[in-house]
């Protein structure tokens, strides 16, 4: 899909178009390389294998201390696997709504003015701003059993904190940000020309958004939605708060890392966790790879 | 024009699409934070101040915000420096380097625990030539510290790096031209530049540094009056019943991250600090 430039679009600058993630575009001196340049790469270099690639190789040694056999054994262990399936459940749910949501959102922020949108656009990015500890907190106050809704909702028999919809809306509310903000300067830079173009051409509204908005924002929710799953996984301490850390039926992937480090026999968080590293090393390699798609079409679109 | 029957044919969509999108904003992010503010300062200002300066609770307070501070200087210096290197110099794996940089976004906080323990942990080799030296890290404060650099490491380079990359060289071969020598065209062209993006990343990440709970529970632990930080205040309030304590301390942490953010959109607004996905 390569359309045709929108009359008086200028290029985008060199250099910028260039900046994909995979290689960096060089600015470099074209000075020789002297001591002071090699003592400050050799500098970055050493912080960044202290603070991130040594800790990471060591997790790995740890996790394969006794070999594969314990492991795999671990991994086995129908509390870990109760544990990730438990994860994997409430991302799917948090990563669905909140990106139907961040599209909605994202759409009516960008393509409509109404009193008051400066104010939404700062409300969206305001779970940034919560501790995942407060968050938690926020939803007890909201839901907990000694509050009005809360209340109300157990009299119909319908528990939710310490209980699985507190996990998953504690997921849920640190997570509203990341497609809404992927995909609003998105939607700015692609301008409303071809839907109108749909839209003349006798596209009805559904048909317009399925076959030219969203084909067009297809990598930025792609992102988005990454970095909402990588969260999700990973989520602790919001969720910590509303499960109430009942042993095997409301516990995370992340919970039962932290209770087991803690316990006496910490194979098993150990194997756990690096399956999450692994995990969140893939989903970095798929951000990547979005990344590469995104200033791809950034290219090629006007 | 047709406009005109057009825009009306196109209300009533837009307005569900609005008020469906509105509500849930309302519902999962307003309502729970409206509903804190409120029980946190109903019991009125001097029972808030109380649950505020009580020795524990302000010990807490008072760890967070310093080491959130000692954080964003080293952060602010190393992250400037690696951006600096990745945009400018080649070198092998510059491109891996570059890739690996937002790991830390990717990595849930529990598992950066359990990493920066396994390395610098007292069970560890490195943790116990550190620990021959007198140096304890791992559950102590310099823990806290190392575990927020890990989680906060990509907001300055990320930040910094897109206007390293679009910034004119013009003005720098002018001062180098001119005698100046390259500390000094740092200093005076170069970093003049910089500072909106490096205030922009730093500010992030204090604000993330004063939230963070999952590494640093892991790393530092919970002993009172030494390695409790805010949020781990807060947990250990909720879990023992003492709703306001917890509610207050929240109300601080909270109130100082939406200043941050809103001071930091205040200055973006008037095109002072670069905007930064």
């Amino acid at each position: 899909m390569s359309p045709d430039p929108a009359p008086g679009a200028d290029p985008a600058p060199e250099g910028m178009t260039l900046a994909r993630a995979g290689d960096l575009p060089l600015k470099g001196r074209d000075e020789p390389s002297s001591w002071g340049r090699r003592l400050l790469i050799a500098a970055v270099l050493i912080w960044f294998a202290a603070l991130i690639l040594i800790p990471g190789a060591a997790l790995v040694r740890q996790a394969f201390a006794k070999g594969w056999q314990p492991l795999a054994s671990a991994l086995a262990e129908p509390a870990v696997r109760r544990a990730f399936v438990m994860s994997l459940g409430i991302t799917l749910v948090a990563t669905v709504v909140n990106t139907v949501f961040g599209i909605a959102m994202a759409l009516v922020l960008v393509r409509q003015r109404f009193f008051g949108r400066t104010l939404i656009d700062g409300v969206v990015d305001m779970p940034f701003a919560v501790s995942p500890i407060v968050a938690g907190l926020m939803l007890i106050v909201l839901y907990g059993p000694d509050s009005p809704v809360g209340g109300w909702l157990e009299s119909r028999g319908f528990q939710v904190i310490y209980a699985l919809p507190g996990m998953v809306l504690a997921t849920m509310f640190v997570t509203v940000p990341f497609v809404v903000r992927e995909l609003v300067p998105i939607l700015r830079e692609l301008g409303e020309e071809y839907e109108q173009a749909a839209h003349t051409l006798g596209a009805g509204r559904w048909r317009t958004f399925w076959s030219v908005t969203l084909p067009s924002i297809r990598w930025g929710v792609a992102y988005g939605v990454t970095l909402t799953v990588a969260r999700c996984l990973g989520e602790f301490g919001a969720v910590l708060v509303v499960s109430g850390n009942v042993i095997g039926h409301t516990q995370t992937a992340t919970l039962y890392i932290a209770e087991g480090i803690d316990s006496f026999h910490p194979e098993g968080a150990y194997a756990a966790s690096l399956v999450l590293a692994a995990a969140s090393f893939l989903l970095l390699v798929g951000m990547d790879l979005v990344r590469h798609r995104l200033e791809g079409a950034r290219e090629v679109e006007p | 024009m047709e406009a005109g029957t057009a825009a009306r044919r196109r209300a009533r969509p837009e307005l569900a699409l609005r008020g469906a999108s509105l509500t849930y904003l309302g519902v999962m992010v307003v309502l729970p934070m409206l509903a804190m503010a409120w029980q946190a300062f109903r019991p009125g200002p001097a029972a808030f101040w109380a649950a505020v300066t009580e020795p524990y609770a302000w010990h807490a307070l008072k760890l967070t915000f310093v080491t959130a501070f000692i954080m964003v200087f080293v952060g602010a210096v190393t992250g400037t420096a690696t951006a600096w290197v990745l945009v400018r110099y080649e070198f092998p794996g510059r491109n891996l380097v570059n890739a690996l940089i937002d790991l830390p976004f990717a990595v849930p906080t529990v598992v950066t625990g359990v990493m920066l323990v396994a390395l610098y942990g007292p069970q560890s080799v490195v943790g116990a030539i550190m620990g021959k030296a007198g140096w304890k890290v791992i559950y102590d404060q310099p823990g806290i510290i190392l575990a927020l650099l890990f989680v906060t490491y990509p907001f300055v380079i990320r930040s910094v790096q897109p206007v390293l990359l679009s910034l004119d060289r013009a003005e720098e071969e002018a001062a180098a031209t001119l005698g100046a020598g390259p500390w000094t065209t740092f200093f005076r062209i170069t970093l003049p530049t910089l500072w909106p993006s490096i205030l922009t990343g730093s500010a992030l990440s204090f604000s993330r540094a004063l939230g963070e709970y999952g590494s640093v529970v892991m790393v530092a632990g919970n002993q009172p009056l030494l390695t409790k930080t805010a949020p781990i205040y807060i947990f250990g309030e909720i879990e023992s019943g003492n709703r306001h304590g917890a509610l207050a301390v929240s109300a601080v942490l909270l109130g100082s991250s939406l200043l941050i953010l809103v001071a930091l959109n205040a200055l973006q607004r008037r095109g002072e600090v670069r905007d930064v996905a």
